[in-house]
């Protein structure tokens, strides 16, 4: 049913307003196969609006309640005057990492850095910057695994983003150094912020890639990022998501895979805080003996959401995807999985597996956990499975009878529920690290609750326990 | 006195198992408590060490002197009270020695001193586990996950070895363990037995009290303490069952 114009929420208006207003810059800045997808995409959400809860995917979904709000759509880069590290400290140390940034939204560098062809011939730099210098490349991968009909916030995207962070690894490339992208946003105003990236790995190429969104202050804003990933023939990207925002923003991460034959994809996504959160995971196996890893961990409480959602696509036989979710809900947070197993009917001797566990710390926190498997082949290995519990009584009193305090116990519970998850970190400097975030996240330790004046929680005192899951 | 249970009544869900029992514990002292399933027994052992659920309605708890009755679990540890699970809780994803480390110093930040060292720990470690003939690998496992039943039997005495309570109470630590794992365990805890340290040892059958042999023998019926003795009545009870006692008692 097309909308009419006085239906639309608010900021379903700002959003075509701005397209309106910045036609020319969205069009003249652009590569053709770019421009065409921007008009395809803005009909498509002038006609269909941004995805209400009737939608089976959005339907316990907080994100349409934001519709209401205003947010300031559009903003000029920002000139490159300060180091990175002025603005927000990273919170993980101790690995090689060459990082990036995106501010506000822009690709975040010295003008002579914007398009960076690094010495093993890996392009790095600005999405802006890449469509008119690698024009042969958007041709043949821009908007080809994402669907930017998917759904009004997919299209709002397509239709809107300025900047994002575009990488190229040559067949035959082995990256070593892990990349890092940090995406903040710094502006007082509400923000809205369409960020678009777009990955390619070659035959037989590697990539070890951490994506992170933090916060560097309290303000509200809204992140709408989309991502795609072409992972060619026998390829490997390792991707981390790490996501710590504070308690005013809603984050959309949207991110599409396709996989050709023998590659490997191996996500991790660590939800640490953050208002709002929704992760998408589009991943397309289209050549045999492809396998898709998928690890999530989620830590949220107050009146946090977290929404994990990922579908896998067996086109092709012979594939393994494996899906593990876990988390821990506190207080009032409120979560989703929704894992969606698609196995084509040519998609023979195909491994698929699911899981997702929860642990609710309070009856008023509440998850919806929804596998959905639809196999058309016969001749597969496919599983599904999720729990929804408390902490294991058994186990706390067991772990108080040895003197270990109730909220010690906790906490070594909560821990070692994820450590399932977190074991699968295969860098050791970086499990470290995400073992060190959630320890300090359980412990009401992390930085950005620090910082932010609106949080309430205080670390009575340092607890005890030390999990350094060594050799010993 | 070390422990001096008053008069003690519990009940769980408004349920009343324990119905009046007395009991008095010296140190250097091994009690055995014997009796039917179903009696009493487990409940006792819960409620020293201050289990969720079990309500005292009537009568105390003194531990060294003080009513422990309202105590949390973990302070009850730290002041000494250990209790040998009849079921060990298997915690995937906590190794043993994360464990036992975070055991080993909450006890020591209540008695006031700082961590233990990484070298004296693992020195303790060492030795404690030859005590019960574990091997390195347990250790290095998660607690008690994949374990046999004998394995987790010793790795309760291993913990206890660890912790040097002044009060032990095991509960059917004999169950399901074959006669090599029984030796092991009873030789476990003969060599923890001092004169400042005391054990209840919670048995349904005479046999472990053949290689753990208690200063006192009190048969639990009814919840509540029907009979008393040495030794020797241990060996009656294997004798003649429980039946001479009860009958006598319904009568």
């Amino acid at each position: 049913m097309q909308k009419t114009e006085t239906a639309y929420m608010p900021l379903e208006s700002s959003l075509i307003n701005v397209f309106d207003q910045h036609q020319k810059e969205l069009f003249d800045a652009s590569h053709p196969k770019v421009s065409h997808s921007r008009a395809e995409a803005i009909e498509f959400l002038k006609e269909k609006g941004l995805p209400t809860r009737k939608n089976e995917k959005w339907k316990n979904s907080p994100f349409p309640k934001q519709y209401e709000k205003d947010y300031l759509i559009d903003i000029p880069s920002a000139t490159y005057d300060k180091n990175v590290n002025e603005i927000f400290h990273c919170e993980v140390h101790g690995f090689e990492a060459h990082t990036y940034s995106l501010l506000n939204g822009w690709y975040y560098s010295p003008e002579e850095k914007q398009l960076e062809t690094l010495e093993n011939g890996v392009v790095v730099g600005s999405m802006r910057k890449a469509q008119s210098k690698y024009p042969e490349l958007f041709a043949k991968y821009y908007g080809t695994m994402a669907n930017h009909q998917q759904d009004g916030f997919a299209a709002a995207n397509t239709a809107l983003f300025r900047d994002g962070i575009f990488i190229y690894v040559p067949d035959d490339v082995e990256v070593e150094n892990t990349m890092q992208l940090i995406k903040m946003i710094n502006r007082e105003e509400p923000l809205m912020v369409h960020s678009r990236n777009l990955i390619i790995l070659g035959k037989n190429s590697k990539l070890t890639f951490m994506h992170c969104d933090d916060s560097v202050n309290h303000y509200s804003s809204f992140i709408n990022t989309l991502t795609e990933v072409y992972i060619n023939e026998n390829a490997y990207f390792d991707l981390y998501k790490l996501q710590n925002i504070n308690d005013n923003t809603s984050l959309l991460n949207n991110t599409f895979f396709q996989q050709e034959r023998n590659s490997r994809l191996r996500v991790n996504v660590l939800s640490l805080n953050g208002g709002k959160i929704r992760n998408e995971l589009h991943v397309d196996l289209m050549g045999e003996y492809a396998e898709a890893d998928l690890n999530g961990v989620y830590l949220m409480d107050k009146q946090q959401h977290i929404d994990n959602q990922v579908f896998v696509n067996h086109a092709k036989p012979n594939c393994y995807s494996n899906e593990l979710f876990k988390g821990v809900l506190d207080e009032e947070a409120s979560g989703i999985f929704n894992g969606y197993i698609f196995v084509a009917r040519d998609a023979q001797k195909t491994n698929a597996f699911q899981r997702n566990n929860n642990i609710l710390m309070t009856p008023k926190a509440v998850i919806d956990t929804m596998p959905f498997l639809e196999i058309y082949a016969d001749d597969v290995k496919c599983s599904h499975g999720a729990t929804i519990g408390q902490l294991d009584n058994e186990a706390m009193f067991y772990l108080m009878q040895r003197g270990i305090s109730k909220a010690d116990s906790r906490l070594l519970l909560m821990y070692a529920f994820l450590a399932e998850v977190t074991t699968k970190v295969s860098i050791d400097a970086l499990r470290n690290n995400y073992e060190d975030m959630i320890k300090r996240r359980l412990r009401g330790e992390l930085s950005i609750c620090e910082r932010c004046v609106l949080h309430c929680s205080t670390p009575d005192k340092p607890v005890e326990f030390e999990i350094d899951m060594s050799k010993i | 006195m070390l422990l001096n249970i008053k008069n003690l009544h519990v009940a769980i869900d408004g349920k009343e198992i324990l119905k009046g029992l007395n009991l008095g514990v010296n140190k250097g002292e091994l009690h055995a408590i014997m009796g039917p399933n179903g009696t009493g027994k487990s409940t006792l052992a819960a409620a020293i060490t201050g289990r969720e659920g079990y309500e005292i309605t009537q009568g105390e708890i003194l531990y060294d002197g003080e009513v422990i009755n309202e105590m949390a679990p973990d302070e009850r540890a730290n002041k000494g009270i250990f209790l040998s699970f009849q079921y060990p809780v298997e915690i995937p994803g906590v190794s043993m020695t994360n464990f036992m480390r975070t055991a080993i110093n909450a006890q020591r930040e209540f008695n006031g001193q700082p961590p233990i060292p990484a070298g004296e720990f693992l020195k303790k470690m060492e030795e404690k586990k030859k005590l019960v003939d574990i091997h390195s690998k347990l250790t290095n496992r998660s607690v008690n996950e994949g374990f046999s039943g004998g394995e987790k039997k010793k790795n309760e005495i291993f913990q206890m070895a660890m912790l040097e309570p002044k009060l032990a109470i095991l509960d059917e630590t004999d169950s399901g363990l074959d006669i090599d794992a029984l030796k092991v365990v009873a030789k476990g805890v003969n060599e923890l037995r001092s004169e400042d340290n005391a054990f209840i040892v919670i048995t349904h059958y005479q046999r472990l009290l053949e290689y753990i042999v208690p200063d006192f023998v009190h048969v639990i019926y009814d919840g509540q303490i029907v009979k008393s003795g040495g030794k020797g009545l241990a060996l009656e009870l294997e004798e003649k069952g429980y039946d001479w006692i009860t009958e006598k008692i319904e009568a």
